[in-house]
């Protein structure tokens, strides 16, 4: 390529332009906020002799915190509970939906999507009517049929319950993620195994699923982000049932009502600064699974 | 002829299947426009997968707008400024800021690309409480604004657009363009932005459903109830109908799921009327990794 200083300087500029209104919202948006948190997380107020500088006291507390600690465990086991069922579920939907065998699968598609335009909120209302103990629908059908009544927000089961929920929502949206993956193989793949004879099975097991695996780890990504913020579902439920999603349920929710309830804004920026932290750490985590998994 | 047959059978047994899993996603939403129709003691009363007597979905639309002095307008009112402002700013500097990452190099621009890659990864709910810590600092909180700032940082708006871009817009036609004598941002005024439009649909779109459907952050930023958007608003009479308040008749859980449903339509609507887009924008992001 020839350099051309001028010009090449002008470019410069033009591209530096095109950015900057980014780079703005990026720093006052996002950078200050972090810094003024990380900078409120090494303070504590007291009410006799006002602010002092503690160091990383704050991040010590949280460490041994049993509310943050159980928090993180139940996030910790949603992800490893809901993820493996929700990406099970999506795959299978996409491969069926891809195969060519499947009459209507446009409008599956459009179907499996529906509840990602629910928000949050609204899921939480829906679904806690239907886990309702009441007038719930397995409740209803229960007076019918010859099977016992479940109280789906019972202590052991809100776990799976609120899996449940996320699932419904998510599992269309990582399908199209992954449906869309699926319908950029080159279909001289299939013809190839076609003509020796593989079987669409077969076909989906050595060929669609290998190639499906940037994009499945695309969505675990997400689901990491996604588990371990987990706030709007249980703390929505919390009105159905005070006692299972308390105000430490999730990290989330435990920061929330530190800043909120209790007040505490110095101990409430070191927990979202710790939360954080672990998300990023899950991230890069499962980046170096993947890399490994891929070099082996 | 005998493959054939186990095909079919195979298909059939997909098919099946399929409409299972159909059933488990459209169960809910079914379950929220019959209930959405019914009275207060029929929702209790009456099986809850199908309409029962008195038809009351006209009632119940009724109260949802007028109690406390028709508050749900205001909640969808906000919801539409915070969605079309956050959304739309978003939408902007996200096309504005792949488009300068995908077609210039400057120093620093891999470095900085790089570190919008990273910050994909950080949670929005973990950066919500540290940027209500400054609001508050800055008296922004309570505000409009206090919403529609903070959707305007979109990380994964920027790398959508840059991979959109890398394939959208021909390197070749920029050339032809500088020959020409057009200033950069005269090209990219009259050239590159009709190519990138179905990118910025698709980034609008999925920002839009972002800001829609947010919960945390207008629920620290907002406390004032017209300030509040839709989900926020909802979540509060969630509160009521199952503490008993709302209206004296007690017909406040009809109420919230009739507001849900309400809710819950622009949406659909849009979705289906834009397919195109979003399955064209979470597919950029999946064949690109």
């Amino acid at each position: 390529m020839a350099r051309q200083p001028r010009g090449g300087r002008n470019r410069e500029r033009a591209g530096l332009l095109f950015i900057a209104p980014f780079l703005l919202v990026f720093v006052t948006l996002f950078m200050t906020p972090l810094f003024y948190a990380g900078y409120l997380s090494v303070w504590k107020q007291t009410l006799v002799g006002g602010n002092h500088f503690v160091g990383f006291a704050n991040y010590a507390k949280a460490l041994v915190d049993p509310a943050f600690r159980s928090g993180l465990g139940h996030v910790a086991a949603f992800f490893f509970l809901q993820v493996p069922v929700m990406l099970i579920l999506s795959i299978s939907l996409a491969l069926a939906i891809d195969s060519g065998k499947l009459r209507g699968a446009k409008v599956y598609r459009i179907i499996a999507f529906l509840p990602y335009a629910v928000p949050a909120v609204v899921s939480s209302v829906i679904w806690g009517y239907l886990y309702g103990p009441n007038f719930g629908l397995e409740a209803q059908l229960s007076q019918f049929l010859p099977i016992p009544k479940i109280n789906f927000l019972s202590s052991t089961l809100a776990l799976p319950s609120l899996a449940n929920i996320v699932t419904w929502e998510f599992a269309g949206y990582n399908m199209i993620i992954l449906y869309a993956a699926l319908k950029s193989i080159s279909t001289d793949l299939y013809e190839a195994a076609a003509v020796d004879g593989a079987g669409a099975i077969r076909i989906a097991w050595s060929i669609k699923l290998p190639a499906l695996r940037p994009a499945i780890f695309l969505t675990v990504l997400f689901s990491v982000i996604g588990s371990f913020q987990l706030f709007t579902e249980p703390y929505n439920l919390a009105n159905i049932a005070p006692m299972v999603f308390n105000n430490s349920y999730t990290p989330n929710i435990y920061a929330y009502s530190t800043s909120f309830t209790s007040l505490d804004q110095n101990y409430a920026a070191a927990l979202s600064f710790l939360l954080g932290f672990v998300v990023i750490i899950m991230s890069g985590a499962l980046r170096l699974v993947a890399r490994n998994r891929k070099e082996s | 002829m005998a493959s054939k047959r186990a095909v079919q059978k195979n298909s059939k047994l997909l098919q099946l299947m399929m409409l299972v899993a159909a059933a488990y996603f459209l169960i809910p939403l079914f379950w929220l426009v019959v209930a959405s129709t019914k009275s207060m003691s029929s929702l209790y009363n009456s099986f809850g997968m199908w309409f029962a007597s008195p038809f009351s979905l006209f009632e119940n639309v009724h109260k949802v707008f007028t109690l406390s002095d028709g508050i749900f307008l205001h909640w969808a009112k906000n919801s539409i400024v915070y969605a079309v402002g956050g959304a739309l700013g978003a939408a902007i500097i996200s096309t504005l800021t792949g488009y300068g990452f995908s077609k210039y190099r400057f120093r620093g621009s891999n470095l900085l690309f790089g570190l919008v890659l990273v910050t994909i990864m950080v949670p929005t709910t973990a950066l919500a409480l540290p940027t209500y810590l400054m609001f508050v600092k800055f008296h922004l909180v309570n505000t409009t604004w206090a919403v529609i700032l903070p959707s305007l940082v979109s990380p994964i708006g920027v790398y959508l657009m840059r991979v959109y871009c890398d394939s959208a817009v021909p390197q070749t036609l920029l050339e032809a363009g500088r020959i020409d004598g057009a200033g950069e941002f005269r090209i990219f005024r009259d050239i590159s932005v009709r190519m990138l439009a179905p990118g910025f649909v698709t980034v609008l779109l999925l920002s839009i459903i972002g800001v829609w459907n947010n919960y945390l952050l207008p629920l620290m930023m907002v406390s004032v109830a017209e300030l509040q958007p839709l989900t926020v608003g909802l979540s509060v009479w969630n509160l009521q109908a199952n503490a008993g308040g709302g209206f004296v008749d007690g017909s406040m859980p009809v109420v919230l799921i009739t507001a849900s449903l309400i809710t819950v339509i622009p949406l659909m609507l849009a979705f289906l009327l834009l397919q195109r887009f979003w399955e064209n924008g979470l597919s950029a992001g999946a064949v690109k990794e």
